[in-house]
């Protein structure tokens, strides 16, 4: 499924290709291609070394530290990223906080923490959610209250992916109770650090603890530390989400995942033969083929729309629900491909903690069923599947 | 073919059901299943003695002679609570291949097993067989004092609990030919026996068996020389019933907390459940529930009536069906429930992990879609 690429184009594959093949740490790779987990010391340590090739923000303008790159050389940059089995760039700083300061922050803010992201010396996460508001972001209840040149903050935060690294939060917290509920919203920058902040693991289905709840009891928040004006956080919260989804479809992460399914499938048999010559494993496998190659072209014909200044409508919404199904789907094959040792849960080895011993089943094994379980947070997280076909209903037909 | 259900078999499952609600919450299961061993031994000596164990085992080898019916019921509220101990293997799977292949040994065997004093597993699936019955590579060979045993087992159910194992062996034939496969007891503590052992990821317990020249004596040969696979593919097919009608009782549980979350869980001012796209979704599911009942207890009616060909469609049919439904009920109810779906400390995890892990037990949909093909 190439895009044909153009000389230059084909030229800066090859130049990343390059790069990967040269810097890419072969623990850190082994790691993601096992699907192993990552541990903060490996993210922080490929992010630096992304950081000093200039290459850690390609959704950043050039001048602000960025690459300047076209949307097609950031495709091709996140493709062959994943297909060399880097690990994700994690999004809260450089994807998601960044943008939002840069185009509400003050100056002063641009000066202190963008500088910070660029180099992964802060590590962010995102506190939106909470237990009373899922999908319905807006009757988000923690509150701020202000006090001199302080917000005083209370309440909880929940699902705060990896919040357990983390040196700042980026959250939406209400000012107001009157008036729309969208009205009353603001967004602070909390350092995790502040007192009156605690952080607990949530165990997931798989077993695992990524995500928290965290905990905000009189938390006191300088007033610099606030984006933009009071109560209109909301505008800067949806200017933030459009980004957040157009990553969210992950076409180079789903192309890898692919080739690394056809990999198991020719070594996995049954009936004596490989399941990738079972002709209903073998239609699938060409059906979310198809899948992604659609959910590619949609992707590129996005991303150059965005490229010539146009805006970018209803699209992430579309490519946010093909993504995550494309995403979920495979994984649910990958954990088919393995049949009866699908079952033996074994966190030991696949947690990021070294582990020596020989897995029970395939070496691969280990943690394809728990990525399956794992992956069903993908309709969910980032405005839920449902949430997405209500804002196409309403932006695109109008009903 | 099984439409109403008698009285006692309406009381067999209420009282299934209180005994369940009453011992065995979401919380104690939880608790149970992290404890020793995975699962409770005071729970299975309050199941034998209920006569529970005994009801599916046939009369002459000291059991009560319950039909395929009468054990889909049990399974069915065992799925509703999710009991993790060893029903499948040492009563679905284990006393059933004993009475089939060696009747002599079996009434010497099962009324201990009845009586909840002898844990059994069956040890028949391999690193490369996946799904296919026939394909076995585990080697007998004729020793001085009987037979030696070389081979490895994959995933073999409570496999780490078993007093005795029920092994498959090649003593003839090659790679997947139907002759050549026989049958032994081997103690589970037999030298040359080497366990690994593990939780699976739906709270069962599993275990790997190496066997390096594992010597038994003559007397280990369960049933006939050689002709074990019919015996095997029967039984694999009543425990596609069974695990199905778990699976039903799985799925009526999941809709359950589906719908009672969806009426409690306000969003935008509102329940959940009042928005019209959530409850054709949970119409669906329980559509699916409904249709998979119907049908397992109608395949169940017929397991005990015919053989062959007709049987092993049966079972591949609601095989395949509950692997489908069980999948799609278990995906939208985490769905449904959002973010809280996915935490360990709600139950509809556990039920959605159980309905995915019976179908990579004995075949998954796939599996027996095209098995059915086959046989068309």
């Amino acid at each position: 499924m190439d895009v044909v690429l153009s000389p230059e184009e084909e030229a800066f594959r090859q130049e990343v290709r390059a790069f990967l093949a040269e810097k890419l740490p072969a623990d850190i790779a082994e790691k993601t291609g096992n699907g192993f987990r990552i541990s903060k010391q490996d993210h922080v340590r490929w992010q630096k070394i992304l950081h000093e090739k200039g290459w850690i923000a390609p959704n950043w303008p050039a001048e602000l530290g960025g690459t300047g790159w076209t949307p097609m050389q950031k495709h091709i940059f996140d493709e062959e990223c994943a297909l060399a089995g880097a690990p994700m760039v994690i999004p809260f700083g450089v994807t998601m906080v960044a943008p939002v300061i840069m185009k509400f922050g003050n100056e002063a803010q641009k000066e202190r923490f963008l500088p910070r992201i660029l180099s992964s010396d802060d590590w962010w996460c995102q506190g939106y959610s909470e237990p009373g508001s899922g999908s319905d972001l807006a009757s988000l209840r923690t509150k701020a209250v202000l006090d001199g040149d302080h917000y005083v903050v209370n309440g909880q935060k929940t699902w705060t992916t990896l919040a357990q690294h983390a040196d700042w939060m980026f959250t939406l917290v209400r000012t107001q109770d009157t008036g729309k509920p969208q009205e009353g919203i603001t967004f602070l920058l909390i350092d995790m650090k502040s007192p009156g902040i605690s952080v607990h693991p949530i165990t997931t289905l798989d077993g695992s603890a990524e995500i928290n709840s965290v905990f905000l009891e009189d938390v006191r928040v300088p007033v610099e530390n606030r984006i933009g004006e009071e109560g209109k956080g909301w505008t800067y919260a949806k200017y933030l989400l459009g980004h957040e989804r157009t990553s969210i479809a992950a076409v180079g992460r789903s192309k890898a995942q692919l080739r690394k399914l056809k990999g198991i499938a020719k070594v996995e048999l049954a009936g004596g033969k490989p399941i990738i010559e079972d002709p209903d494993y073998a239609r699938r496998l060409a059906q979310i083929e198809i899948d992604l190659l659609s959910l590619e072209s949609l992707v590129l014909r996005t991303l150059y729309a965005e490229s010539e200044g146009k805006p970018v409508g209803a699209e992430p919404s579309f490519l946010k629900i093909k993504g995550t199904q494309i995403q979920q789907g495979l994984t649910e094959l990958l954990m088919e491909a393995i049949g009866p040792y699908a079952a033996p849960y074994q966190p030991e080895a696949f947690r990021d903690e070294g582990w020596n011993e020989e897995p029970v089943g395939p070496d691969y094994g280990p943690a394809l069923a728990p990525l399956y379980f794992n992956w069903r947070k993908a309709s969910i997280y980032g405005g839920s599947n449902e949430i997405q076909k209500n804002i196409l209903a309403k932006m695109v037909l109008g009903l | 073919m099984s439409f109403t259900f008698t009285d006692d078999q309406r009381q067999l499952a209420d009282s299934i059901a209180r005994f369940l609600a009453d011992k065995y919450g979401f919380e104690q299961r939880n608790k149970i299943r992290k404890g020793d061993g995975g699962w409770s031994r005071e729970i299975w000596a309050e199941f034998a003695a209920l006569g529970w164990l005994a009801l599916p085992i046939a009369e002459e080898h000291g059991g009560l002679g319950g039909t395929t019916v009468d054990l889909a019921l049990m399974m069915e509220q065992f799925g509703k609570a999710l009991v993790v101990e060893p029903f499948v293997a040492t009563i679905v799977l284990g006393a059933e291949i004993v009475a089939k292949a060696d009747p002599a040994r079996a009434a010497e065997i099962l009324p201990q097993v009845a009586a909840g004093e002898h844990l059994l597993a069956f040890a028949h699936s391999e690193p490369n067989s996946r799904y296919d019955l026939p394909r076995v590579s585990t080697m007998a060979t004729q020793g001085d004092e009987g037979w030696i045993l070389d081979g490895h087992k994959a995933v073999v159910l409570h496999g780490d609990s078993a007093d005795t194992l029920i092994v498959s062996a090649r003593t003839g034939g090659r790679d997947d030919e139907r002759d050549g496969i026989t049958l032994f007891l081997v103690p589970g503590d037999a030298e040359g026996l080497t366990k690994k052992t593990y939780p699976t990821i739906d709270g069962m317990r599993g275990a790997d068996l190496e066997f390096d020249g594992v010597r038994v004596g003559p007397d280990a040969v369960l049933g006939e020389m050689g002709h074990a696979l019919d015996i095997v593919e029967g039984v694999a097919d009543r425990a596609c019933v069974a695990l199905a009608a778990e699976g039903v009782g799985a799925m009526q549980a999941t809709v359950d907390l589906t719908t009672d979350y969806l009426k409690t869980r306000t969003q935008f001012g509102k329940p959940l459940g009042s928005f019209q796209v959530l409850q054709h979704r949970a119409v669906d599911m329980l559509s699916e529930t409904r249709f998979a009942h119907a049908l397992c207890y109608r395949t169940a009616g017929l397991m005990d009536t015919v053989g062959g060909v007709e049987r092993a469609r049966a079972a591949s049919i609601i095989k395949a069906e509950i692997g489908r439904a069980g999948k799609m009920v278990g995906e939208e109810a985490v769905q449904l429930h959002g973010g809280m779906g996915m935490t360990d400390e709600m139950a509809v995890g556990h039920y959605f992990k159980r309905l995915r892990l019976i179908d990579v037990t004995f075949g998954n949909a796939g599996h027996h879609l095209s098995r059915i093909v086959g046989m068309a």
